[in-house]
């Protein structure tokens, strides 16, 4: 069962302006959608919010109808290990697989330190990670 | 005619015109006094440059018939435009007026390979608009039967052309668009349906896409017009080569000017367009600067005709920026975005100067099917973006990109750009 450790991760596409985020989070706020995590990329003038929410479905209808571009992209979250080599460990499998990371953040959560990997593919990505035992989160347990 | 003896022929036109209103015209008169030339001192064709230029404004400010040359008897004629930049303007004619606006008609309606055999519905407005009136009487004169449908009811228009077996319509492009919408709505294909075959289009901007569009969706051949009521009204057009429009030379002298300096462009380069109506009687037209911008091509036409062609209009003067010292218009702009599939045509122009240097900055709707949350896609947007309207306008610009539907939509005349330059 591969699909459930794929996550549904928001991203949403700002323009360089203040008060982009503010403007997602009071969306999020009066959806009564809960952000677990999210990071912020930018680039030269625009930049990309990404979030892990309570429920990514409603978030991103309440995000078009305001007018922002938004799409879901499926992300991965690992359980890590507190320990030294955590990292160094998921780094290899994936290089190992030829899986590229596109990006990846990481938060605390009720599950300790996740680290949230977006890959160019998500599926190989899942199989190569249980196969050499990393602990996956599985959708359910993040949203 | 041979190109030199077109020459010789608008010498000879223009030294008339001119010793006719230095005589009989107090506003020219003036103007060239103004200017200090004097009838005398125009020599040769080129001599055109010494003579002063006319304007909008000189129309409005000497509303509604103080320009007009003739006795006011002489006169049978009058139309007006509507004023959407300003105060209306009035134009007169006398009878040879009417017959050289209809003559130029007649000759551009042969040329896109209309005649006798033709059932030409004219579908621009009738009334004090030239668009109806010049298209009614230049497709008589070349006997083609004419099915004066003006403007409005487009359902009874499409009935007409079906019944009535219209091959070729006049109007506005975007009316043509919208009579296809409306016939597809009714059940009608243009192609199965009608015999239409052939469109004249003009009275606003279009493109080269737009013609692509109709001529692929419609099944026709799509002709561009060109004119303005200061000239007469819609006089020239496309031949059936569809590779410029021909000014015929006898009735008008063009030149495509350098907006700032006002010196000639070099051949093919892009300018204003200024005219003199070598042959007008009631509201003579020298140096006519009509505000659009165009291409001037001198080459003989495959068609064989050697009268010169203009291109499509793109874009107007006032439209202009100048950026670094190179004029850019907002229409190229637009063509260049057009060509990329993942950013809308809506667009903004921002002009600040940063130091000495004028920084231009384009913002684009990135479309939503585009919309990647890897940032490396998005930057490969914005550099395809940057790097399309650098070889379209000849000048470096910053590229924003923009959410779908965040920027300014525009009714009627577009504003899209914001100049914040102090100079």
């Amino acid at each position: 069962m591969v699909k459930k450790h794929l996550i549904q991760q928001v991203s949403m596409f700002t323009e360089n302006r203040p008060g982009r985020l503010a403007a997602f989070a009071q969306a999020m706020e009066q959806a009564g959608i809960d952000i677990y995590a999210f990071s912020i990329a930018e680039a030269d003038g625009f930049g990309v919010i990404r979030a892990l929410v309570s429920d990514p479905a409603v978030a991103c209808d309440r995000l078009t109808a305001l007018g922002f571009m938004v799409k879901m992209t499926d992300v991965i979250a690992v359980r890590m290990k507190d320990r030294p080599g955590g990292l160094r460990e998921v780094a290899e499998v994936l290089g190992r697989a030829d899986i590229n990371i596109d990006y990846s953040y990481a938060y605390s959560s009720k599950h300790g330190a996740v680290l949230i990997l977006r890959v160019d593919k998500a599926e190989d990505a899942v199989k190569s990670l249980k196969e050499s035992g990393v602990p996956l989160l599985e959708s359910a347990e993040v949203h | 005619m041979p190109r030199e003896e077109l020459r010789s022929l608008q010498f000879k036109s223009m030294k008339t015109l001119v010793y006719k209103l230095y005589s009989f015209s107090e506003f020219y008169r003036r103007r060239m006094r103004a200017a200090k030339v004097h009838p005398d001192d125009v020599q040769c064709l080129e001599d055109v440059r010494k003579l002063p230029f006319m304007v909008k404004s000189d129309l409005r400010e000497n509303y509604p018939d103080k320009l007009f040359v003739t006795p006011r008897d002489e006169v049978v004629r009058f139309h007006a435009s509507s004023g959407t930049t300003g105060k209306s303007t009035v134009v007169g004619y006398t009878q040879h007026d009417l017959d050289g606006w209809t003559t130029s008609l007649a000759r551009a309606l042969t040329s896109c390979g209309l005649g006798r055999a033709d059932t030409i519905q004219v579908s621009y407005g009738y009334g004090l608009f030239t668009g109806g009136l010049g298209l009614h009487y230049g497709a008589e004169r070349i006997g083609a039967a004419v099915l004066p449908a003006s403007v409005g009811n487009t359902e009874r228009q499409i009935e007409l052309m079906m019944d009535m077996q219209v091959t070729a319509i006049a109007c506005t492009p975007s009316y043509l668009l919208h009579m296809g919408e409306v016939a597809q709505k009714m059940g009608v294909n243009f192609l199965r349906d009608t015999k239409l075959r052939r469109a004249i289009l003009g009275a606003e901007p279009w493109s080269e896409r737009m013609r692509n569009r109709i001529e692929e969706d419609l099944g026709i051949k799509a002709y561009d017009i060109y004119g303005t009521s200061e000239l007469s009204g819609p006089l020239f057009t496309e031949c059936d080569e569809q590779k410029g429009i021909h000014i015929w030379g006898d009735l008008a002298l063009v030149e495509i000017l350098d907006p700032d300096t006002h010196e000639p462009v070099s051949p093919g380069e892009r300018g204003e367009l200024v005219v003199t109506m070598l042959q007008k009687e009631a509201l003579p037209i020298i140096r006519y600067k009509v505000g659009d911008i165009t291409t001037l091509d001198e080459e003989v036409c495959a068609c064989g005709r050697t009268h010169p062609r203009i291109g499509r209009i793109q874009g107007r003067v006032d439209d202009m920026l100048i950026i670094r010292g190179i004029n850019v218009f907002p229409s190229q702009v637009e063509y260049a975005l057009m060509s990329i599939p993942e950013v809308g045509s809506h667009f903004m122009i921002e002009v600040d100067r940063k130091g000495e240097l004028d920084d231009m900055l384009v913002r684009v709707e990135l479309r939503r099917e585009f919309f990647s949350d890897r940032i490396d896609d998005l930057m490969r947007i914005k550099k395809k973006v940057t790097h399309t309207l650098r070889a379209a306008l000849n000048v470096s610009v910053d590229v924003e990109l923009a959410n779908p539907d965040s920027l300014p939509r525009f009714e009627g005349k577009a504003k899209r750009v914001i100049d914040r330059r102090r100079i």
